[in-house]
This record gives C-alpha cells, structure tokens and sequence, in this order.
C-alpha cells in the first residue's frame, strides 16, 4: 500500500503492507533507526515520535495511517554540526546513560517545551510517566528537561 | 510481535463504514486512534481481516455543551478533553476521569469511541458513561440506534455493538453546577491500569445526600452501579456514620476476581478506601472540592 511521508521535512513515498507499523516504517524503510523499539505494545515510550507536533508511540500508529502526515523523528532535531540545547542538557546533566530509551524522551520533551516553555517539574514528570527509563531513575532526565526551558523560552520569544 | 496481516481500508463516509464492516461478516474492526486495538493485535488477541480506518470519517470529533448536557463524538481524543477549559466546567469528572488515562503520549491518539467500544473493564470513561446514565449512540447496517451505558457493557471486552455497528458519539446528561462529585483509583504507577476506581456524585438538598450515583470500576467484568452504597447514602446527611455504612456496603457489594495484580481482598479493601477518601473530603468542602479528585 503505497503510504506517503513527511518525515523530518522531506517527502518519502512508501509501498508498506497495511500492517507495517509507523515504527518500523521509519526503521525499515526511511533507514532512520534513531527512533527506538522496545516493547512494540505501547508500554515502554522508547519509539516516540511527533506527527503532526504531537507526541505519539510511532509502534502504535500505522505507517498507512501517517498518510498524508508530517512525522519529526530524533534525526529531525538536530542539524550534523551540533546539538540542540535539549540535548546539550541532557549531556551535561548526564541524563543518557544506556541512551536506549532517550530519542523518545527527547521527542516528548522537545514537543512538551515547544509548547510549554514554562512547563514545571510537576508537569515534566507527568509526561514523563509515558517513557521507561531503567538506567537513571529520571532525576538527570527531570533536570535535563528543566535545565533546557530558557533555551525554548529564548526561541518562542524571537518567532516574529 | 508483529501485526498478523489484514487488509485497510479509509473510508470517507460512515455509510462506506459501515457497508465494509458489515461485508467482512464480523471478521473486520474498526480502528481510529488504535492506543488499544494496536496493543491487541501486537498480541494477536486479535487478527481482523480488514481495518476500517475511520480517519477520513467527517463529523465525528466534535465537543458539543449545551444546556442538555454534553455531546461527545466518537473521534475526540483524550487530549481534547482533557485541554476543553468549557468541557471542564460543564462536566468536570470527564476532565477529572482522563487524566488518569494511561499516558500524554496515548492521550493524543487514544479516542472516547475507542475506549467504550473497547470496555475493557479497568478503563475508566466506560465508568463514567455507566455513572452518569450516558447514552452511547451507535449506527450500523439496519440504521441509527442509541443504548443506555448501563446497558451496553455486557463483559470484559464484550459490549452490545453488533459487528457491522460503529460508536458515533456519547451523550451525556446536564450536569448541575453545584453538584458534588469524585473520581478516584489507585494503580501502583501513573498511568496503568487501575486496580481499582471509584467515581460518584451526588446534589446537596436540605444538607443531604440527594441523587446519589456511585459506580466501580476494575473490579468485575464491566463497570458497575453500587445500589447498596449509594443507598446507604441517598437522603442522609454526610455524617461520619452514613459515611461509614455507604464504605461497608460498596466493600460487600463488589466481587472482584483474584488476579495477579491483587487479591479480591485487597480490590474490596480499595473500593472502601477509595469511597471513605472521596466522602470524606466532599463532606468537609464545598463543590470544588471534587476538582481536587485524583
């Protein structure tokens, strides 16, 4: 079934069966293999991704769903040259240990500032509460995430 | 596990729906935010033939509020509720009851329509819509028809939806201002699945309990009315000894399973914590207080 993407700006045509999930979609076909696969039932939050801005499990979406939607994936956030504030924070607050479970959390947090520059820690923990992190028991990744909000707070301010 | 395999189709009208679900002869489902059909598959608890997607489906996603109460379509995800400022101050419990479903990242898919649809019996709108006398409203091939929740919930994943019928919205009686209201469950982490869940309301009339509804959820097959409880409580004033007798009669009401997440005991136990914790505090404030609920 042939399924088309935008997935972190560009246009991707796809022929996939209509059981492919958007998961492996991305994996298998796109070849961008930073969104991770965990559980693959909705669980564990490592395969988050954006469609249309906002956080979804890409393993419970279909590919042929994602038809016509604009997908923002880990490789999306960043350009080579360097890193985005969000992730230059989670580097220094340590907040990457096995790093399996951080592109999904790094999707939801930057989805979260972008529209909740203010976002507390109370509110940072509630979203967090989608993703399974068994290496740092979430306090780097809390900081991380609070650490970066000037950064999102500065962007918002200079949109025109 | 990877999906079984089956066929999709995107219709763009109910009625081309509905036509395919009834052609597939029960083999098919339809899925539109599939946050819990997805899961189930990955399982292969279930292996439809075809997936109607009802996506392209018009009409379906609309908040409606008005002096009737409060329309729901099928297709309003939980984000929309929960983001609705108007839905929260006519209905607050529905605002109250998705917070407590699973997680943001689910909430953005995850559909109301899906989740009656689904009735898994530890899901809490299910709760809600049988505790308010909500109206599911259903088309399929033989026409428009409307099933009170209480009576649409026949088991565990088993509800009255024939296999060529879809949820087109639920409807939700007026909700007073004043009334008095709590929703309540215990999970172990933020976001599973409750072992047990509490929702009730009632209206102050004369210092007493009036109109009392009260419903259980993740302790039997379906969600269900406490008739015992909410009679220990209707026309009594919320004292500690009526708090009390409604706490005693919901613990000898219920008759969870054993599982291995708890006892039956243990489930009892919570329904008796969970209401005494929800009296007490509607007791001692005033109707705000239920926006306190977690």
């Amino acid at each position: 079934m042939r399924t088309d993407v935008e997935i972190n700006g560009k246009l991707f045509s796809f022929e996939v069966e209509p059981r492919t999930t958007l998961a492996d979609c991305l994996r298998y076909k796109a070849k961008l293999t930073g969104t991770h696969v965990s559980c693959a039932h909705g669980f564990c939050g490592a395969c988050t991704v954006l469609v249309d801005g906002q956080p979804v499990r890409s393993c419970l979406m279909l590919a042929v769903q994602a038809d016509q939607c604009s997908v923002l994936t880990i490789e999306g956030i960043s350009n080579d040259d360097d890193l985005t504030p969000l992730q230059k924070s989670f580097r220094k607050c340590h907040a990457a240990q096995c790093g399996f479970c951080s592109p999904g959390i790094l999707m939801s947090a930057h989805a979260l500032l972008t529209s909740e520059p203010d976002a507390d820690e109370d509110r940072v923990r509630e979203v967090l509460s989608g993703h399974l992190c068994r290496c740092t028991g979430y306090i780097p990744i809390v900081q991380a995430i609070l650490e970066a909000r000037p950064a999102y707070k500065k962007q918002q301010s200079e949109l025109p | 596990m990877k999906l079984p395999k089956f066929d999709y189709a995107c219709p763009a009208t109910i009625e081309e729906a509905v036509a395919l679900l009834a052609r597939a002869d029960g083999t098919a489902r339809p899925i539109s935010g599939g946050q819990s059909l997805m899961p189930m598959l990955a399982f292969r608890l279930v292996q439809p033939s075809l997936l109607v997607d009802l996506r392209h489906v018009p009409g379906l996603a609309a908040i409606t509020i008005g002096n009737d109460g409060v329309h729901l379509g099928a297709k309003v995800r939980w984000c929309d509720i929960e983001t609705s400022a108007a839905l929260q101050a006519a209905q607050p419990i529905l605002t109250a009851a998705v917070r407590h479903i699973a997680h943001h990242q689910i909430r953005t898919r995850g559909t109301i329509g899906g989740s009656i649809a689904h009735a898994d019996p530890a899901a809490e709108m299910p709760c809600v819509a049988v505790l308010c006398d909500a109206e599911i409203e259903i088309v399929g091939s033989a026409g428009k028809r409307k099933i009170p929740a209480t009576s649409f919930f026949k088991g565990p994943l088993m509800t009255a939806l024939q296999p060529d019928e879809l949820i087109t919205g639920i409807r939700f009686p007026a909700w007073p201002a004043q009334r008095r209201w709590a929703f309540e469950e215990f999970a172990r982490r933020r976001g599973d699945f409750a072992l047990a869940g509490i929702a009730m309301f009632f209206d102050m009339r004369d210092d007493k309990a009036s109109n009392v509804h009260i419903a259980a959820f993740g302790i039997g097959d379906t969600p269900l009315r406490l008739a015992n409880a909410e009679a220990a409580l209707n026309n009594r004033p919320l004292t500690e000894a009526v708090i009390k007798a409604c706490c005693r009669a919901g613990h000898q009401e219920v008759d969870p399973p054993d599982d291995i997440h708890g006892s039956s005991a243990y489930r009892r136990g919570l329904v008796d914590y969970l209401l005494g914790q929800s009296l007490r505090r509607l007791a001692g404030h005033s109707a705000k207080a239920g926006a306190n609920a977690h």
